[in-house]
């Protein structure tokens, strides 16, 4: 059954939206999609890296993706520069190295669009076991340290005061973000992942009331968007990345009916 | 050393400061089990940078802080909740701590907000918002207790409840509180221990203390050395010179 091209992206696809689920709806509590858009323009750097090296794809993006993290904490640290404008630089800057870096690498045959948007026949087995013993594994985490984490980002000084930890928290929250951006790469492209990431958990905002309420209808609907998107790719011979991310949009829309109706019974 | 055991926060001589800016400098106080501690001062005199330095949220600080209890309730004195977050009051209190559902209700009767647990907090006025805060920090029963203006916009009769409930608190939890409060009148009768702050330590001792105090005249004028005598007769006990406290 794996042989099947489709059943694999398929399979991908819900490992991976189960993931983005949850770390959407921390992206979104947080206010950090353009720092996920910085780590996953980032993740260009690390498949060149891969290629090179002949290293596995997703360890070098995680690798480079933490690292893109941690030139951000310093650079915040010591320039007085304001976090969006730092942001964009190493955005941008890391996607424009990887793509020089490519220019250099005459010998390998890259798939710019599929790196960019993503790739359905590119997935292997190889892929699904990462993603299916990473995406667990990035979800147990977050489960481990949901506490700290969540009570910062309803207020710093209420979780560090009542001995929550919450650095360690953000600290442990990067390197998943990076992890996620890692796994996911394949499927929806580096310029999409922000996407799969923020769409599917504004449109759980829409229609949720409690934080648990949002974190599981984010999941709901990033594997509808998976299914959806992969179907209608498939159909349409279209990029799996912009299926899925289109897909989802049309979730979000949906539920902003939703708004409508309650703002109505209001009056 | 066998008093020791009762600290549960000690500041000496601790202060903190933004570059060569001192929000506060030179504090020395410390609380203690079933004792209030309340800070008074101007705006801007530190009474919030102080609360923050024994919390340990500030950490880069002048002086040293011994922090004795991992167990402490804060309520903040400015807390703003994201509009990107759907929070209910019930997943609010259970925010730094799991709790059963009797030991949420039992807070939010206290503070008189049972009847908002479901609703969102967004939705819920300057003063129901204190009272859930309250609620909060006492629901996990804390060994510390810092309230950094605990009663801020709540109606006249609900301030003096609140007051009366953190009083109860002290006594039945035996934890210790680190009041700020401006209201002189409400705070006096039930303080043990007063600091005066305006920068520094301008004086500190029990109310009384501290309303004879020359520095706090000069302060607050002599008005409100009036509101702090006038609690004298409510004291139902005395500190002796060695800090101990016998009943009358």
């Amino acid at each position: 059954m794996l042989d099947d091209f489709f059943i694999r992206a398929l399979l991908a696809g819900l490992g991976v939206a189960i993931v983005t689920g949850p770390l959407g709806c921390f992206v979104i509590w947080r206010r950090l999609s353009y720092f996920g858009d910085t780590l996953a323009h980032s993740a260009l750097l690390g498949v060149t890296l891969a290629y090179t090296m002949e290293f596995n794809i997703a360890f070098s993006v995680f690798i480079i993706s933490s690292l893109i993290a941690l030139i951000l904490i310093q650079l915040q640290k010591r320039t007085n520069l304001p976090g969006d404008a730092l942001l964009g630089l190493l955005a941008h800057s890391s996607l424009a190295v990887g793509l020089v870096v490519i220019g250099f690498l005459t010998f390998i045959r890259f798939d710019i669009m599929g790196l960019l948007f993503g790739d359905i026949l590119a997935v292997t087995v190889d892929d699904l076991l990462i993603i299916w013993i990473g995406g667990p594994l990035i979800l147990l985490v977050l489960k481990l340290i949901w506490k700290p984490l969540f009570a910062s980002t309803v207020n710093y000084e209420l979780a560090e005061a009542e001995g929550l930890n919450p650095d360690r928290a953000k600290a442990i929250f990067t390197i998943l973000m990076a992890g996620i951006i890692a796994i996911s790469i394949k499927m929806v492209g580096l310029l999409l992942i922000t996407g799969m990431l923020i769409i599917p958990a504004a449109m759980a905002r829409n229609i949720s009331d409690s934080p648990q309420k949002m974190v599981v209808y984010s999941i709901i609907g990033g594997v509808l968007s998976v299914i959806l998107g992969l179907f209608s790719s498939l159909e349409f011979n279209t990029s799996s990345g912009p299926s899925i991310i289109a897909a989802a949009l049309f979730l979000f829309i949906l539920s902003l009916l939703n708004i409508k109706q309650s703002i109505k019974l209001k009056n | 050393m066998s008093s020791n055991q009762n600290i549960l926060v000690k500041l000496k001589e601790a202060g903190f400061r933004i570059n060569d800016k001192w929000l506060v400098k030179g504090v020395t106080l410390q609380i203690e089990k079933g004792k209030i501690v309340t800070l008074i001062g101007p705006n801007g005199s530190g009474k919030s940078t102080t609360a923050k330095i024994a919390l340990g949220i500030y950490k880069k600080i002048d002086g040293e802080v011994e922090k004795y209890t991992n167990k402490v309730g804060y309520v903040p004195q400015k807390i703003s909740i994201d509009w990107t977050l759907p929070l209910r009051v019930n997943d609010f209190m259970t925010l730094t701590e799991n709790l059963k559902a009797d030991a949420i209700n039992e807070a939010l009767s206290l503070t008189g907000v049972i009847h908002l647990k479901d609703k969102n907090l967004g939705d819920l006025s300057g003063g129901e918002f204190q009272r859930v805060l309250l609620a909060r920090a006492i629901s996990k029963k804390p060994e510390l207790l810092v309230l950094d203006e605990p009663v801020q916009g709540v109606d006249f009769t609900g301030e003096i409840a609140l007051y009366e409930l953190i009083k109860k608190i002290s006594d039945e939890l035996n934890c210790g509180i680190l009041l700020i409060s401006h209201d002189l009148h409400t705070v006096m009768s039930a303080t043990d221990h007063v600091v005066c702050l305006n920068g520094h330590v301008c004086c500190s001792g029990t109310p009384i203390d501290v309303a004879k105090n020359n520095e706090y005249k000069a302060l607050f004028g002599e008005q409100a050395s009036q509101i702090l005598t006038r609690y004298e007769h409510r004291h139902d006990h005395i500190h002796t010179t060695e800090g101990e406290i016998k009943k009358n």
